[in-house]
C-alpha cells in the first residue's frame, strides 16, 4: 500500500470528521491501518465501504456503510465512536473515555450476501 | 458443523493448546487485526480465515456456518470449541482463552 496515498486519505479523513463535528481516533497508527482498509476496499469494490465490516461488493446494498457510514454519527453520540473507532467524540479524543469494540447497528437484514 | 471446504482455508498460528479456537476476521478491519495481535502475543494457538478474501461460495458457507451458531456477520468472530464464541474485539474473553 502506497503510503503517500494513505497520507492523503488520512488528511482527508480530518476533514470529514471536521465537517461531521466529530474527530479522528487518536491513535495515529490505528487511523492509519483504517485507511489502509478503505483504500484495499476502494480498489476492490470501486468504493470504501467500511472495512470493519463484510461489503456485498454491491455498491446499491453496500450505500449505507460507505464511509463514513450512515451508523457514524448516532454510534458517536451513542458510544462516542463509530463501529471502527475511526471517528470519535471529544471525551474519546481527550482520553476520558477509552477506545473500545462497539455493538453493531446496522439491521441483520442488511448484511445477506449479494 | 464446519464445513470442509472451509477447514482447507484456515490459516494455522503455533501456540498454546487452548481448545479449537477458530478466528473469523477481515484482513482490512483493525479490531481482527488487534484480535491476531492478542492471540499471539498471549501465544495462544489457533486458525484463522479472512472472510473478505474468500471467494462467494466459502464466504456463503461462512454465512451458514454464522447462522447455524445464531451470530451475524460481524467480526472478529472467535469460535472455541464449535460452540462458544467471542464477538468483537473483547480483551478480557480473549485473555481468559489462555487460562
Amino acid at each position: 500500500m502506497n503510503d503517500k496515498k494513505v497520507e492523503e486519505l488520512c488528511r482527508q479523513l480530518e476533514v470529514i470528521a471536521k465537517n461531521k463535528n466529530c474527530y479522528l481516533n487518536p491513535d495515529t497508527e490505528f487511523v492509519r491501518g483504517i485507511a489502509r482498509g478503505l483504500l484495499t476496499n476502494k480498489d476492490k469494490y470501486g468504493y470504501m465501504s467500511c472495512p470493519c465490516r463484510l461489503a456485498s461488493g454491491n455498491g446499491k446494498k453496500d450505500l449505507d456503510i460507505i464511509c463514513p457510514c450512515v451508523y457514524m454519527p448516532p454510534d458517536v453520540k451513542e458510544f462516542g465512536m463509530c463501529y471502527c473507532a475511526l471517528y470519535v467524540s471529544k471525551d474519546v479524543k481527550d482520553g476520558k473515555i477509552g477506545v473500545h469494540s462497539i455493538p453493531e447497528r446496522r439491521p441483520n437484514s442488511k448484511k445477506k450476501l449479494s | 458443523m464446519r464445513q470442509m471446504a472451509l477447514s482447507n482455508r484456515l490459516k494455522h498460528v503455533t501456540g498454546k493448546d487452548c481448545g479449537e479456537i477458530i478466528l473469523y476476521a477481515l484482513s482490512t478491519c483493525q479490531w481482527c487485526k488487534k484480535t491476531k495481535e492478542l492471540l499471539n502475543k498471549l501465544k495462544i494457538g489457533y486458525d484463522y480465515i479472512n472472510v473478505d478474501l474468500l471467494s462467494k461460495a466459502d464466504e456463503k458457507e461462512v454465512y451458514e456456518l454464522f447462522e447455524y451458531l445464531k451470530i451475524d456477520m460481524n467480526f472478529p468472530v472467535i469460535v472455541v470449541n464449535d460452540k462458544n464464541v467471542i464477538i468483537g474485539y473483547q480483551e478480557n474473553k480473549i485473555r481468559k482463552l489462555s487460562k
